[in-house]
């Protein structure tokens, strides 16, 4: 099988490393993994500002850019949701804007192939259990847009339990928002902060070394908090525990 | 705190505060968190939930796109059971209605069921004008009243108060408005409850004409409803003479049986309770039963502009049952005071900018008081896409747009404020339509890693003023891939 991997604009700039463990993962797996060079942005930080227009562009792009693949891979819940939720609505949206339905039309080979990485694993490959050795102790925080956008459900938490070496700790208050929200965390860095503190001294109360989650943009923030509130644990994302293996462990 | 909610600062301003005060963080964290895991637990009983859930938008919807209908059918019913019907284009209109009716009477002194609607024409300041004392008799209105405090919360609107806070108000403040609480008033539930209880029995007992709002109004038959757990609220639309209930346009259902619905997830969504203590219905007057005159006021203050937009509509749906806000992370912050409306948390930071517009600054900065996290969706029992709404609004705020106010349409220009992000996101999107442009971006920024700033300039300042930023990589992902693979894919 080969795939495209949709790294989005944030990993592809400051977490490199992200996009080489999912090429490392799925390479093991059997998959063929290809990286379209043109892809960008799929244009969630705009359509969520209310920038919907600047976002169109960039839609079409996205679309452009990743139309002839079988199947999309991206290690982001919520540039997933964006394509998966939000393409569809932009075509209606243009549609209500009597704009016809082009946009709908030059979108939708996109939507249904588009998969999070943990979604990909677990229902196109059918895999929980994918080699990974990972000997540290981690909490698992399901983001917003996996968790009630994408309905990632227990997938996450199946292909952490199958780690070898790894102890899942609970994390309390797990399924609220860690005060990310793109732009939200500069137009309201006071209760983006103090949401993010109790985030991480909850995850601090399960005693474990490392948070992972399915989004480095929650990790950004969730990391950033983590090292100003000088806790010693580290954000990771899953791509990076999932790759990690015996021969090869990630540190 | 006192007063109306004219002249606050927009959200993140009021938010801030709300962040530092520690007791009202510990109030609202303590309450909302209780009352949303039992909020679970009640609709996890229900095997149907999501068939009531998708029933109850479905009937909201209808009626919504068949409002003069059924607001026509109201009124035929209502007239027919002995009422008379009041239509108020906005709350100065209602208030003048209000106070005429209430001078008719030749009180001086009204006894009030808790209601949002009156709350939002700001009707007890109004009626104060006049000479005319409104009581609140729900009891968290009545510690809100006392407390010359403003509500915080739809459902509980002195949550941010706790017991110690409650005692010291009605300690101090009761014998101002009737009877006083009784000496040495310890702050336990059932003392404070029975120091409520006598308050409030004398004034039931004096009052001739009672105010109300209502949860439902049926078209069918022309009965209002108000569900409540005191029974406060029966006393006032049983006991006095007059009646005088105010309610917004949207609470309308078509048919009696459509209540089966609602009365079903609102207690559950609401208090969690499987069915509420007290349930009154009222239709018209009934010869030596309850108040001999009844009128209703119906309101619209900003509700058909709001339907004639397609996407932010659903707010109209909303049945007040308060979940949205118990789950709320930003609310459990930011506490109520902090949306500058009667209608805070998700709900408010939609519902508010679409009655009042956004022309004020406060109302400009709702659409953005929320991390789109998506749990008010996932708890509404008539499945309003607040996120949805937030970021249709957002779009109003940075792009302007047609939209309709007081009946006309009208074209908004973007809100001032945005010029920065907006030229920002412009660029971003250039060069994002761009590859080569991004790439050129990435390698500048890792060739120029070292000599970051650990603190950012203008907006970014807030960001690095509690969190640190994460160090930019020494080769972006993608130079990665054509130095070790060589090229190889990624034709395009
Ligand atoms: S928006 Fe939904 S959850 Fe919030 S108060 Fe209204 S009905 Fe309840």
């Amino acid at each position: 099988m080969r795939v495209a991997l949709f790294l989005t604009c944030v990993n592809d700039t400051l977490y490199p490393d992200t996009g080489r463990a999912v090429v490392k993962l799925l390479t093991r797996l059997g998959v063929e993994v290809d990286f379209p060079m043109a892809q960008t942005c799929c244009g969630q930080a705009h359509y969520n500002t209310g920038y919907r227009h600047e976002a169109e562009p960039l839609a079409r792009h996205f679309s452009e850019v990743f139309g002839e693949y079988e199947a999309i891979v991206t290690p982001s819940g919520s540039c997933g949701a964006m394509v998966r939720e939000l393409y569809p609505r932009m075509g209606e949206r243009a549609r209500a804007e009597g704009r016809g339905d082009t946009l709908a039309a030059t979108l939708a080979p996109v939507v249904p192939k588009t998969y999070e990485l943990t979604e990909f694993l677990v229902d196109v490959l059918g895999v929980t259990d994918v080699g990974a050795y990972y000997p540290h102790k981690v909490t698992y925080h399901p983001t917003c847009h996996g968790l009630r956008g994408l309905g990632l459900g227990e997938r996450p938490l199946r292909l952490l339990r199958a780690v070898k070496g790894l102890e899942l700790a609970e994390l309390p208050g797990a399924e609220e928002c860690c005060g990310f929200g793109g732009t939200f965390a500069l137009k309201n860095a006071d209760v983006s902060a103090a949401m993010g503190t109790d985030k991480v001294r909850n995850a601090e109360s399960t005693g474990a070394e490392v948070l992972c989650a399915a989004d480095n943009s929650c990790l950004m923030h969730i990391g950033g908090t983590m090292t100003r509130l000088r806790t010693g644990m580290r954000p990771v994302h899953i791509a990076e525990i999932l790759a990690s293996t015996e021969e090869e462990p990630a540190v | 705190m006192s007063g109306t909610f004219v002249g606050m600062p927009a959200f993140p301003a009021a938010a801030r505060d709300a962040v530092r005060d520690t007791t009202l963080r510990g109030n609202l964290r303590h309450a909302t968190h209780t009352i949303r895991a039992k909020r679970a637990n009640a609709v996890a009983e229900l095997a149907d939930w999501a068939e009531l859930r998708e029933a109850g938008k479905r009937i909201k919807d209808h009626t919504l796109r068949h409002l003069d209908h059924y607001l026509v059918r109201l009124e035929e019913s209502v007239t027919a059971a002995g009422g008379t019907v009041h239509w108020a284009a906005d709350a100065d209109e209602a208030n003048r209605i209000v106070t005429r009716l209430v001078k008719e009477t030749g009180e001086s002194e009204v006894v009030k069921v808790k209601s949002m609607a009156t709350q939002e024409i700001g009707l007890n300041e109004a009626l104060e004008e006049e000479g005319i004392r409104a009581y609140e008799t729900d009891l968290a209105e009545l510690i809100v009243q006392l407390g010359k405090d403003r509500p915080s919360h739809i459902l509980v609107p002195a949550i941010h108060r706790n017991r110690g806070e409650i005692r010291e108000i009605f300690a101090r403040e009761m014998g101002e408005w009737g009877r006083p609480a009784p000496d040495g008033l310890t702050d336990t539930p059932a003392e404070l409850a029975e120091a409520a209880r006598l308050h409030l029995r004398e004034k039931f007992l004096r009052a001739k004409v009672g105010i109300s709002g209502a949860n439902f109004m049926v078209a069918e038959t022309g009965t209002l409803v108000v569900v409540e757990s005191e029974g406060n609220g029966r006393m006032c639309l049983t006991l006095p003479e007059t009646l005088i209930s105010v309610v917004g346009i949207e609470k309308i259902v078509p048919t009696w049986q459509d209540l089966e619905v609602f009365l079903q997830t609102l207690p559950r969504s609401s208090t969690a309770e499987r069915m509420n203590p007290y349930t009154s219905t009222w239709t018209g007057t009934t010869d030596g039963d309850g108040p001999r005159t009844f009128h209703l006021v119906l309101l619209d203050n900003g509700r058909t502009d709001t339907l004639a937009d397609e996407v932010g509509r659903q707010a109209l749906r909303c049945i007040r049952c308060s979940a949205c806000l118990n789950v709320c992370p930003v609310y459990e912050r930011a506490g109520g005071h902090a949306y500058g409306s009667v209608y805070p948390g998700p709900i408010g930071a939609i519902l508010s900018p679409q009655l009042r517009g956004i022309g004020s600054e406060i109302d400009a900065s709702l659409p953005y008081a929320s991390s789109l996290c998506g749990a008010c969706y996932e708890v509404c029992p008539v499945a309003i896409d607040i996120p949805e709404v937030l970021v249709h609004l957002r779009e109003r705020v940075v792009e302007g747009g047609q939209v309709t106010r007081a009946g006309n349409k009208v074209v908004l220009q973007p809100a001032k404020g945005h010029a920065a992000e907006r030229a920002a996101m412009r660029a971003a999107r250039w060069a994002f339509t761009r590859p080569g442009v991004l790439r050129a971006g990435q390698r500048l920024a890792s060739r120029t890693r070292r000599v970051h700033p650990r603190t950012l300039p203008g907006p970014g300042r807030a960001w690095s003023g509690t969190r640190d930023l994460p160090p930019v990589p020494a080769e972006p992902f993608r130079d990665w891939w054509q130095r070790t693979r060589n090229g190889k894919g990624g034709a395009r």
